[in-house]
This record gives structure tokens, C-alpha cells and sequence, in this order.
């Protein structure tokens, strides 16, 4: 069943972030589990100013590819690189291992809380 | 219009499925991982629900000859209990569907069409019956077709309870002799089913056609022998990684109304050397075209690629030359099917592209989202089961 903690943010694309700083963002496990086996990540490069709703790379499975978006405005301090290499991670653990990147937060936008994401995924 | 549920669609909920729509039916797309199922029909067995597929009884005296009027190939050379791959072209030798024919009993046929087609094949077969004494008869309603599918379907068929031979109905076949594409009659708790030792998964396997009410009682005694052995169910999105890995095309991806059997390579299936009883030339469905088509040299050849990055490439993506840096090149072809090969652990695809460029080992790429992807020219099947 779907698993939200209640300690991370959530957005309306399944994306989730941490409190810490800088922030670490994922996939929820909702999006993780829509997805099918997660093949191949093409996530931002370490450096780079991200926008909060803009793409900032792919989630590419056996079936489909979904884009992945910034829940926050910032530059991207380090990605997973261990995700890169083994996506099936992203399946297995998508709040721990399957973490994606993290970002030096500047703004956010709208984020919702585990209760709110949950109504929001109907679950 | 709403799709339709098979007889089986209770257990692959309970089962946990993500239920799909495919070809006018809500069929399982997955029940856990897409990846450990195609792993499991490669290594140990799956078994999937296939009751979508239509299923068209052909009975009367001139069954076969009808077959070989209305279908490319010789299915009157199909021996008893004998299944062949065969196609229903139009007029113009464009491919209305790919199919299989089993020859269950004297004078009576299967004919297995896709869901998506298996109306429009029904009625263009009944169309060809002009002249023939046949009775074409849908029967896909009353029936389950259920798969078993991997190096261990003979030791789960014969473990499961229930599942027995019956001389009196078998065809004149043992089990345990049961040839690839060939067929047999069994009984499942007393009730009459076909098997046939068939698939489209590039594996070992069987094809069970089971009376509706039955086919729940057959799903569960066939999971039940089988769990221990490996066998998981498994949906139309491992289907579909197990056919591309064996090479074989998909109606609507590498086979369509643009096509006729040369492009797709299937040239070898169009008979044009069928003759009747009397010995003169049968003029089937097509074959006027087929024939001029085959002495034609041809605008486009279907390929199988490898891709030598980790990007997959989807269908209806552009095959393009290899041009400077990640900068797509000239058009030379489209993409029908691509995925990441799970057994193989690169991205493998089948395109159509421009003669020229068709030879094996010719670098191409594909236009993955903007980006030129290194692609490179193999022979098919890019996956062939071990033979022992």
C-alpha cells in the first residue's frame, strides 16, 4: 500500500522533499509504483539553477517516460549517482537509496503535507 | 464503449494487478514488477491470461481449402493436430492481421486472431466463405485461454491437478510427445480443453483453451503447481519485452494496413506455390498483389537494433543517420517497438528503415527526444532460448 511519511513535503507531480538543507527530492512511492521498473534517470547537472515546476530530467521505465520536476527553486548541490547507476533503487527504497537530488533551496512552491498529498493520490 | 472482462478478471485483481484496456478488454498490464515477471518466464514459467485473443471455429468439408483461399499460407499442408503462424492480407496483400491456425480435428480449425482485430477477421473470413462449404463460428465467449510460458511449463503442466490426458480425445498424441506448434485435446476436472505448444514469449510453453467456467479452477491449479517451481503470473507489458526479445512483431507496431508480409520479413509465409486438389495454382486472397510485391525491390526493410548507450528508443521515434556529437542526422526509418531488454541488458528496438541502410552492422541512431542515440544494425532474434 502507498506510504507517505509525514515528515517529507509533497507536490501534485510525486515529488517529495526533505527538511534538510539542502533539500533532498525524490519520487513518491505512488509515482514509483505508476511508473513500472524505473530503467534509466537522466537527472540535472550538479551546479545548475533549477526553477520550482520546471523539468529538470527524466524517469524512464520499461514502459513509459515521465518528465521530473524541481518542487523548489535552487542549484542542484549533488544528484544520485548510485541511482543513475542502478534505477531499480528508485523502486526498491523511493524515500532512502532511491533518493534523486538535492538542492540548495531559494523558494519553493506549492507543497503539500503527507495528509494533503494522500487525499490528493485518493489513497 | 466499455472494455470487456475476461473470465479470469476477479483473480488478477485479487492478484494485486494494474488492470489495463488492450484491444477492447481490461487485461493485467503487470501484478508486481515488469521485470521480475519477464525474468520468471525466462528462467523458471509465467502464466498469463490471453483470453482477449479471438478465437473463430472453422468446421465442413472444405475447411482447409477455404483456409487456403482466405489466409497467405498452406494451411491444407497442416497436418492433424498441427498448428501453423499465418496471415489475412486484403486484396491490395496489406496485412489485416497475424494469426494461428490449429488443425484440432479432422475437417475442424482454430483460427486465433488479436483482440483488436478479431472481429474485422471475422468478418472478412466470412466474406471469403463465398463458394466454400465451411461454418465459421465465434466461439471466444464460452472459452479461457490461459498461457503457461518458460524452460518449466512441462513440469507444471504435469503437476497440475486435474490436468489429464485422455486417449479418447487427445488426437492421437502422447504429453509427453506434444511438439512444438502442434496440439492436443486433454481434460481439465472432466471438461474438455485444447493445448496447444505454442506462444509468443520466445520460451517453452503452453497454450490452454478452457470452457469459461472452468478457467478460474485452471488459473488456480495451474499457480497452484507451479508456485514451487517459479511460476508467477504475468501481464501484457512483460508480454510485450518476452515477444520483442524473440523477435516477433506486434499487430499495430510492426504489422498494419501499410504493410504487406516482404517489409515485415515474413516473406516466407505467403505461399504463392499453394495449388488445389487438382493441381492448379490457388488463387487466394492478395496473391496477385503479393506476387508483383515480391519482384519488387522494396522502399522499406524491418531491423532489429541494439542500442549501444542505455537509452531506450520507443516506438514511433525517427531512425536517423549518425550525424556530429548528439545532433539527430537525416531520416532513415521509424521506430515500431523499442524497450530495455531485461535478459539482454541493453536497449533493443525494431525499426523500419530505407534499404541501404538495412545491412547488419550499419551505425545508425535514433532521435531519442532531441538527442541522437548510437543504434547499431543486428540480426533477430536479438534472444534465442537455449536449446537442450
Amino acid at each position: 500500500m502507498a506510504d507517505f511519511p509525514e515528515n517529507l513535503k509533497y507536490t501534485t507531480e510525486h515529488e517529495w522533499l526533505d527538511g534538510s538543507t539542502p533539500a533532498v527530492i525524490g519520487v513518491t512511492d505512488v509515482a514509483a509504483e505508476a511508473l513500472g521498473d524505473v530503467v534509466y534517470l537522466e537527472l540535472p547537472e550538479v551546479g545548475a539553477a533549477v526553477e520550482a515546476g520546471a523539468v529538470v530530467g527524466e524517469i524512464e521505465s520499461t514502459k513509459s517516460v515521465s518528465e521530473l520536476y524541481s518542487p523548489v527553486s535552487g542549484t542542484i548541490t549533488e544528484v544520485n549517482t548510485e541511482a543513475v547507476d542502478n534505477p531499480e533503487i528508485v523502486n526498491q527504497d523511493p524515500y532512502g537509496k532511491g533518493w534523486l537530488f538535492k538542492v540548495e533551496v531559494t523558494g519553493t512552491g506549492e507543497l503539500l503535507t503527507a495528509a494533503e498529498y494522500a487525499a490528493h493520490t485518493g489513497n | 464503449m466499455t472494455d470487456k472482462k475476461t473470465a479470469l478478471y476477479d483473480e488478477h485483481v485479487a492478484l494485486g494487478a494494474s488492470m489495463t484496456p488492450f484491444g477492447g478488454w481490461l487485461m493485467p498490464l503487470r501484478y508486481t514488477s515488469d521485470l521480475a515477471e519477464h525474468r520468471a518466464v525466462r528462467e523458471a514459467a509465467g502464466l498469463f491470461d490471453l483470453s482477449h485473443m479471438g478465437n473463430i471455429n472453422v468446421t465442413g468439408p472444405d475447411a482447409a481449402a477455404f483456409l487456403d483461399h482466405a489466409l497467405v499460407g498452406y494451411i491444407s499442408k497442416v497436418r492433424l493436430m498441427g498448428a501453423r503462424y499465418s496471415i489475412i492480407c486484403a486484396e491490395d496483400g496489406s496485412v489485416l492481421d497475424d494469426l494461428i491456425v490449429y488443425h484440432k480435428a479432422p475437417g475442424e480449425y482454430s483460427v486465433i486472431a488479436n483482440a483488436a482485430n478479431a472481429e474485422l477477421v471475422l468478418a472478412k473470413l466470412q466474406e471469403r466463405t463465398a463458394g466454400f462449404d465451411v461454418v465459421l463460428k465465434d466461439v471466444q465467449a464460452g472459452q479461457a485461454l490461459i498461457a503457461v510460458q518458460g524452460p518449466r511449463a512441462v513440469e507444471i503442466m504435469l503437476a497440475t491437478a486435474g490436468l489429464v490426458e485422455d486417449a479418447e480425445i487427445s488426437g492421437g498424441t502422447a504429453f509427453a510427445d506434444l511438439k512444438y506448434y502442434a496440439c492436443m485435446g486433454m481434460r481439465f476436472e472432466g471438461e474438455p480443453v485444447l493445448v496447444g505448444r505454442t506462444g509468443y514469449t520466445g520460451e517453452d510453453g503452453f497454450e490452454i483453451w478452457v470452457p469459461a467456467g472452468q478457467a478460474v479452477a485452471l488459473w488456480r491449479a495451474l499457480l497452484a503447481a507451479g508456485e514451487p517451481l517459479g511460476l508467477v503470473p504475468a501481464g501484457l507489458s512483460a508480454r510485450d519485452s518476452l515477444r520483442l526479445e524473440a523477435g516477433m512483431p506486434l499487430y499495430g507496431h510492426e504489422l498494419d494496413t501499410t504493410t504487406t508480409p516482404f517489409e515485415a520479413g515474413m516473406g516466407r509465409v505467403v505461399r504463392l506455390d499453394k495449388v488445389s486438389d487438382d493441381g492448379t495454382p490457388v488463387p487466394f486472397v492478395g496473391r496477385d498483389a503479393l506476387a508483383a510485391r515480391k519482384e519488387s525491390a522494396p522502399a522499406r526493410v524491418l531491423v532489429g537494433l541494439r542500442g549501444e548507450g542505455r537509452r531506450p528508443a520507443r516506438a514511433d521515434y525517427d531512425v536517423v543517420l549518425r550525424g556530429t556529437g548528439t545532433e539527430p542526422g537525416t531520416v532513415v526509418g521509424r521506430v515500431t517497438s523499442g524497450a530495455p531488454s531485461p535478459t539482454l541488458g541493453y536497449p533493443i528496438a525494431m525499426a523500419y528503415v530505407t534499404p541501404e541502410v538495412s545491412a547488419e552492422g550499419t551505425e545508425l541512431a535514433v532521435d531519442v527526444r532531441g538527442r541522437a542515440e548510437p543504434f547499431v544494425v543486428v540480426p533477430m532474434p536479438f534472444y534465442r532460448r537455449p536449446q537442450n
